[in-house]
């Protein structure tokens, strides 16, 4: 847009510039350049391979993983179940000791959520970012249908859906009950 | 107070794994009464059309959430009174902070184990 309006000055323009008109306009003609040029380079680098290709292709591959986990995580609940209804037949002490065992399992399954919610954090993260570069390609291309970026903030109730944290900074079961035993 | 295992429950996640897991898990502490929903919308329906002694319950569901149901049990002159835990992987205190302003009766932090989920349920219900 400023390389049109550059163009399009000396036109608009009538008598002899002064100095400082000269100046200017050379200044608006050299950032002129440099935008043409900056255009030049991002059309070079093909920024909009991230959107076409990139970023669909790690969004599915996420997505393929989590169907994945979820069939192989139902598999294995499948098994536990085979097992607890085998415990019900079985005296108390193997029974009790199996049941501990698939107790376990059902713990360890719960991974399928938890990775399942991180996935889709980065998803999201994957995104946000498609949208900023589609902004960035459309901003410096032909200027044609910038697309809004969703912004992070929103009501309190979503700013609440933080997802899980990672294991370092976050409370841990122990950390919740005395935050809950301190309204009491 | 004892309380009577054969009382219905309610679970709510969007996860279906997940509701396998903790419906499991609940069967082998033999409460065997247990009905499902998969987000906030559909367990509030459930409440409403029957009688349940303990409700479980994600946080990050879609369109209702684990918090929105739980202000809504709360704002329910039926359902006030129903013990109501949430299971969840949203372990920042703004989260608990919420959740317990809004009346939640306990909070586990996802993942947790079978020892925990016994604990809790013996806390809010008492010990039988």
């Amino acid at each position: 847009m400023i390389a049109d309006v550059v163009k399009t000055m000396p036109a608009t323009m009538s008598g002899d510039l002064s100095a400082q008109e000269t100046s200017l306009l050379a200044e608006v003609a050299a950032l002129g350049r440099t935008i043409s040029c900056a255009k030049a380079e991002l059309a070079a680098l093909r920024v909009d391979d991230i959107t076409d290709n990139h970023i669909p292709f790690a969004t599915d591959e996420l997505d393929a993983i989590v169907e994945h986990t979820a069939k192989a995580t139902n598999a294995i609940l499948t098994s536990c179940e085979t097992l607890d209804a085998v415990a019900a037949s079985l005296s108390d002490e193997p029974a009790a000791k199996l049941r501990v065992a698939t107790a376990q399992i059902y713990e360890a399954c719960s991974f399928q959520d938890i990775t399942g919610q991180r996935i889709t954090k980065v998803i999201a993260t994957l995104k946000t970012i498609e949208l900023k570069v589609a902004q960035i390609v459309a901003t410096f291309g032909n200027g044609e249908d910038v697309m809004e970026v969703v912004q992070a903030d929103g009501p309190a109730e979503v700013v609440l859906l933080n997802g899980p944290q990672r294991p370092a900074v976050a409370m841990d079961q122990s950390d919740i009950d005395r935050l809950l035993a301190s309204f009491e | 107070m004892p309380f009577d295992r054969s009382m219905n429950v309610l679970i709510v996640d969007d996860y279906k794994t997940m509701l396998r897991i903790i419906r499991n898990l609940l069967k082998q502490i033999e409460f065997n009464n247990v009905e499902e929903a998969s987000d906030g919308t559909e367990a509030l329906a459930k409440l409403r059309g029957g009688s349940f002694g303990l409700i479980i319950s994600d946080w990050n569901m879609v369109p209702m959430t684990g918090l929105q149901l739980l202000q809504e049990v709360r704002a329910d002159a039926r359902l006030k009174a129903t013990p109501f835990i949430m299971i969840t992987a949203e372990s920042k205190a703004e989260n608990v902070v919420a959740a317990k302003q809004a009346g939640v009766s306990n909070y586990i932090v996802k993942p947790f184990n079978a020892e925990t989920l016994r604990d809790k349920i013996e806390k809010v219900l008492g010990h039988d």
